[in-house]
């Protein structure tokens, strides 16, 4: 059906039920830039966005400011960030519950993410799917989920599309170590393989699921061994390295666009806070000395001493960046206080494509 | 009008629709030929449209939604077949949270344009685990539309419109109604979801049901209309969700009395709903008591005597009408 592919666009997201309300355009979807030095920049500049962003969000619940579960991926910044360095915006992530750092790595909007935890009405889901939804179908990210290991027959049904389409995009599928035990991983990862489709399975192993140490839950400690099961490449690589991320991602999309079908690849590392901002690492029984050798290897500093060693960059450079990082949040903080709420009757919206009849509301 | 039974209908409309629009694919397990899917209602569409348009997956049916949905989100038009309802089990996470939530999860910006197709209902000695109707289920979570047509006219039409809509429409073909005949017109058409048909018109009581019973109720009006005099109206809401109550009211309004017939069992059933709506709509215009003609609340047994007394027939139907006429 070659003749007729133009004719597949992306699902609209228009709302015929929502009265003159207009998609907003994101200005930060920008690509990666493609320059060396800009790429490491901007890896930099990613891994800081994520980390302050959710360093902050903590204060901002212990300060009443924000509510609901929030799922830190402060001590991960390296893995989205790596991941998506070699994405291009007409790529595809599927995300999970921690989802902060997938949008931001995407190009996503720290303002309009500041706004959605704060339940406003220019939030990326209007107030409807807070931190554990978090959306921007025009990036390409497809969603975060609140069920643990959901995203992999969705992501699945992406390369699906892709593949019908004839097009050469890929998909990139994030889900944590808790994922693999569940039984629609094992399904999606079987037709992913089976049908040869372009989705690289990034499995974020922070070795715990919630509260409790993978070896509670799974006998073989590492989890890329299971790609063999499916019959596709299984790859290992230092979760806290961004730029050994960004190698190994980069050798996987690069075979999923010229046909070569998934890859599953397991990034080592580590949640610095508990599972959710409500239960920090240390109210859970997590070992002090763990915690301690895991922030030694912090993703970025990592990357600085990389780019100051090289001279990449200078100090005063690196410094410049996280001062614009440190005013981004606070700029995406006073964006999100100044949106007004949605009126309580939105939640009567977007139920259907079309507004129902009131007597079924 | 030429006649067709009700899997051509079915096949008819789904050949149709991959004509009409590039986006329309379909996917489940043993839809291929020389099979065409368990009940033969995908059969000549995979030779018609290749292998990669009608895909073969393996059993899972969790996969077999969620890629459905991912698909959905790219701008695809899935058809997804679930060979049984009561399969849908194993997929409940990827139609519950998933699929009729993310419209709303996203605040809009996700639509989710899926067809499940799937069999239902009791009468081929299958037993507990494939022969349910679970319909209620599925009404029960604002997002998703449910479908259950009893006729081929209704199921050719019912079927293009539903993989036209942009919401995720659960499609419950009932597995004993494949072999019905009945009148389909050719060419393009659609039934619109959430409109009611009246099958029957009638001025003595109003018998709504659903799916395979529909047919059951019509027999039983024609049996009453003989033995008794009652003239029966029979109501086939068609759609579950979006539902017409103004069809359903007005034909209250009229005949002052109702029966209300599913094969699902009786406790948390849909037909509680319906009568609940009939309640809050048209108390004041009811004569007597509604009776709902249900199954009990066990699962389906094997054997087949057992089977035919636990699913709802044409004597218990009458027994419902006379009930409320007496």
């Amino acid at each position: 059906m070659p003749a007729q592919q133009e004719v597949i666009q992306v699902a609209a997201a228009t709302e015929p039920g929502a009265a003159g309300e207009q998609p907003v355009v994101s200005q930060y979807a920008a690509p990666v830039p493609a320059g060396e030095r800009e790429r490491l920049l901007w890896m930099y500049r990613t891994m800081l966005r994520i980390r302050e962003f959710d360093e902050r969000i903590v204060q901002l619940f212990g300060e009443g400011k924000i509510a609901g579960a929030l799922h830190s991926y402060v001590g991960e910044e390296a893995v989205a960030t790596g991941v998506c360095a070699h994405l291009r915006p007409d790529d595809y992530v599927v995300s999970t519950h921690r989802g902060h750092g997938h949008l931001l790595a995407k190009g996503g909007e720290m303002r309009r993410m500041m706004a959605e935890l704060y339940g406003r009405v220019d939030g990326y889901c209007r107030g409807k799917g807070g931190s554990m939804h978090i959306t921007a179908v025009e990036l390409g990210m497809l969603g975060a989920n609140g069920i643990v290991g959901a995203g992999v027959p969705i992501a699945t049904g992406a390369g699906t599309a892709i593949h019908l389409k004839g097009t050469d995009q890929v998909v990139v599928c994030f889900f944590g170590d808790g994922a693999v035990n569940i039984g629609p991983f094992h399904e999606g990862l079987n037709l992913a393989a089976t049908w040869n489709l372009p989705v690289t399975f990034v499995c974020e192993n922070n070795l715990y699921a919630q509260f409790t140490p993978q070896r509670l839950h799974a006998k073989l400690p590492d989890l890329y061994l299971r790609a063999q099961g499916y019959g596709i490449p299984g790859l290992v690589v230092d979760g806290n390295d961004v730029l050994a991320v960004a190698d190994v991602v980069q050798e996987a999309v690069a075979r999923s666009r010229s046909g070569g079908g998934p890859t599953f690849i397991e990034a080592k590392t580590y949640r610095w806070h508990g599972h959710a901002v409500n239960n920090p690492a240390s109210a859970v029984g997590r070992d002090e000395r763990e915690i301690a050798d895991w922030k030694a290897k912090d993703p970025i500093p990592r990357l600085a001493h990389h780019l100051l060693e090289r001279g990449i960059a200078t100090a005063l450079e690196l410094d410049s960046i996280r001062d614009e990082v440190l005013q981004e949040v606070e700029a995406s903080i006073a964006f999100a206080e100044a949106s007004p709420s949605a009126p309580p009757e939105a939640a009567l919206e977007h139920v259907y494509a079309h507004l129902p009849p009131r007597a079924d509301l | 009008m030429r006649e067709l039974l009700l899997r051509e209908a079915l096949n008819e409309a789904l050949h149709e629709e991959m004509d009409a629009d590039p986006r329309v694919f379909l996917l489940g397990e043993d839809i291929l030929d020389p099979w065409g899917g368990t009940f033969r209602v995908t059969e000549g569409l995979s030779t018609r449209f290749g292998t990669e348009r009608v895909r073969e997956t393996p059993i899972p049916e969790a996969a077999i939604v969620g890629c459905a949905l991912g698909a959905a989100l790219l701008g695809m038009r899935p058809v997804a077949e679930i060979m049984l309802l009561d399969f849908t089990a194993m997929a409940m996470d990827q139609i519950v949270n998933q699929a009729a939530k993310l419209r709303y999860m996203t605040g809009g910006q996700a639509s989710v344009p899926i067809v499940i197709r799937t069999a239902g209902g009791a009468g081929r000695a299958s037993a507990a685990q494939h022969s349910q109707s679970l319909e209620a289920w599925f009404t029960h979570v604002p997002g998703l539309k449910v479908v259950m047509p009893s006729t081929p006219y209704d199921a050719k039409g019912l079927l293009k419109a539903a993989i036209r809509d942009p919401d995720p429409v659960i499609f419950i073909e009932h597995k004993m109604t494949y072999g019905v005949r009945g009148p389909v017109p050719e060419g393009d058409y659609t039934v619109p979801l959430g409109v009611a048909d009246v099958k029957r018109p009638g001025t003595d009581i109003t018998v709504i049901a659903t799916s395979r019973q529909v047919l059951r109720a019509l027999e039983a009006a024609e049996r009453v209309a003989r033995e008794d005099g009652y003239d029966v109206e029979v109501v086939d809401p068609r759609t579950l969700y979006p539902l017409d109550t103004r069809t359903i009211l007005a034909s209250i309004k009229k005949t002052h009395r109702a029966v209300v017939v599913h094969e699902a069992p009786k406790r948390g059933g849909w037909g509680g709903e319906l009568l609940s709506t009939i309640v809050e709509g048209a108390f004041d215009y009811l004569d007597a008591p509604i009776v709902r003609v249900a199954a009990p609340n066990t699962p389906i047994p094997f054997a087949p005597e057992m089977e035919r007394y636990i699913v709802p027939d044409v004597a218990e139907i009458v027994a419902g009408i006379r009930q409320v006429m007496a």
